[in-house]
């Protein structure tokens, strides 16, 4: 189940970035105003549109949590939200250069998408925090859940009433994408957003086979030893281990 | 139990007044019971409102030496008061389950047949009284100490704004005090999860009550009192589905 075809979508992956690296230096074109900074725009919004759809499918997999009782389904929201954490940090470096580049500030505040993210990545800064501070494994994983589900509302909410409330000046992507970018471009994104997509598939998957394996590894010295404490302690984490799910 | 209650002379009686002991008491009855016992401790220990109300006018002076100005409009008023009125109610958000966890009066309300959500209907409206009570205290005490433009003249579309703003912080606050009160740092969680949460609300506060704080005085923006309204509604719907996950054990 887990770690299977691992190989073969790390191929694809690696394929399909170095594919969409080349497309996006070489063959888009370079954009009139802003010149070679533009192609930050191929890292930068599929970025933040992964991240933030990696933060609502942890929510899904938060409601099938709770549903099911299933402490697999609290391993995956946690890893979604792991990752989906990463890129998003990635988002607002990214980001922050091309703000500095196009408009000649780090940070601009009348950007609705700009503090919509940020107040995203606020939020989403405490589910580490809060898992870190409960003890007990089953109500650490629920009250995950219920902040996985809550946060996870909260991020079309958030853009929603952000962009409600400024001026429009970030150019809206999906919005009227065939409508502002030109053919070649177009294809690019479309590619950027594949080979950002299949990235944080890739490291999802690899991060649950590694939780697997650590859980199977754990398991197996507990029984050659027939001593808990042989099997080494559990480091204190905010992660959840797999070793409750026992497959 | 009727028995024991009724005498022995009523016997016959006995079966009917079982079965009404038996059956669960109605869903509003609870919830009044509830809501009567919080208030009951808070006029009791008198752990809350007070602290929120002091920290409110502690808040304008610090304002008003932070920004070092005497009267505050538009704009400025607008964000003085919600980011008082946030932060003092996040005093309350704290507090909110404390004696529930450390006092067992979760293990009572989960022992008796009660449908869980009757707590979260009581506390959310326990904190909307509280920052009722709060307001009577933080809205006053701003007008005299800070504000440059007449509040008679904004009173009604203030009432308007302060009763949305108290919905949507009975709501998130009540779901992010009972996520946050049984974790080891929970004066820390609190506010870092509520915050973030109710920065939607202090946005549409702020950008109804602007025009209302102005000098020539404009009208109440209807689009941010929907949206405000529908933003309460979206995180009432999440509490309540989600609150009674909060209570297992």
């Amino acid at each position: 189940m887990y770690g299977t075809r691992l190989r073969g979508l790390a191929l694809t992956t690696f394929a399909v970035l170095t594919l969409t690296l080349v497309a996006v230096l070489f063959w888009a074109p370079n954009d009139a105003t802003e010149g070679f900074l533009q192609k930050i725009f191929y890292v930068h919004v599929p970025l933040a549109i992964i991240t933030l759809s990696g933060f609502i499918a942890a929510g899904v997999m938060a409601i099938q949590h709770l549903r099911t009782r299933d402490a697999r389904w609290d391993v995956r929201s946690y890893v979604a939200i792991h990752i989906s954490l990463i890129f998003g940090v990635g988002v607002l470096i990214t980001g922050s250069i091309w703000a500095k580049g196009a408009w000649g500030h780090w940070w601009v505040w009348d950007e609705p998408t700009l503090v919509s993210f940020l107040l995203v990545m606020l939020l989403y800064a405490t589910y580490q925090p809060l898992r870190f501070a409960i003890e007990d494994p089953e109500r650490q994983a629920r009250a995950a859940s219920v902040f996985a589900i809550t946060a996870g509302v909260f991020v079309p909410v958030c853009f929603t009433i952000v962009r409600l409330s400024t001026a429009y000046v970030h150019p809206r992507t999906l919005d009227n994408i065939s409508g502002n970018l030109p053919g070649r471009m177009q294809v690019v994104f479309w590619m950027s957003i594949a080979s950002i997509s299949l990235l944080w598939l890739l490291l999802w998957r690899y991060e649950m086979a590694s939780k697997h394996a650590f859980a199977q590894l754990r398991k197996l010295r507990m029984l050659l030893s027939e001593d808990d404490e042989d099997a080494g302690p559990i480091r204190r984490s905010a992660a959840p281990t797999m070793t409750s799910v026992g497959r | 139990m009727s028995t024991l209650r009724d005498g022995a002379g009523e016997r016959t009686e006995a079966p009917a007044a079982a079965s009404a002991l038996r059956a669960p008491p109605s869903f509003r009855s609870v919830v009044a019971a509830l809501l009567r016992k919080e208030l009951l401790v808070e006029l009791r220990t008198f752990e809350s409102i007070p602290a929120m109300s002091l920290f409110s006018v502690t808040t304008y002076v610090l304002f008003h030496f932070g920004i070092q100005q005497d009267t505050v409009k538009g704009p400025l008023a607008s964000g003085v008061l919600w980011v008082t009125l946030l932060f003092a109610s996040v005093l309350g958000i704290n507090r909110l389950f404390v004696a529930d966890a450390e006092q067992g009066g979760f293990d009572g309300f989960l022992l008796s047949p009660a449908d869980r959500s009757a707590l979260l209907f009581a506390k959310a409206l326990a904190l909307f009284i509280y920052r009722v009570v709060l307001e009577l205290v933080a809205v006053p005490a701003f007008a005299l100490l800070l504000l440059g433009s007449s509040l008679a003249a904004a009173m009604p579309g203030l009432l308007v704004v302060l009763a949305l703003g108290n919905l949507g912080v009975a709501a998130i606050g009540t779901l992010v005090g009972a996520l946050a009160v049984r974790t080891r740092a929970r004066d820390l969680l609190g506010p870092m999860l509520s915050l973030p949460l109710l920065v939607p609300v202090v946005i549409g506060c702020a950008l109804s009550t602007t025009p209302l704080f102005s000098v020539p005085a404009g009208g109440l923006p209807l689009r941010w009192l929907l949206t405000l309204g529908l933003y309460d509604l979206v995180f009432a719907v999440i509490a309540f589905a989600l609150f009674d996950f909060l209570l297992e054990d």
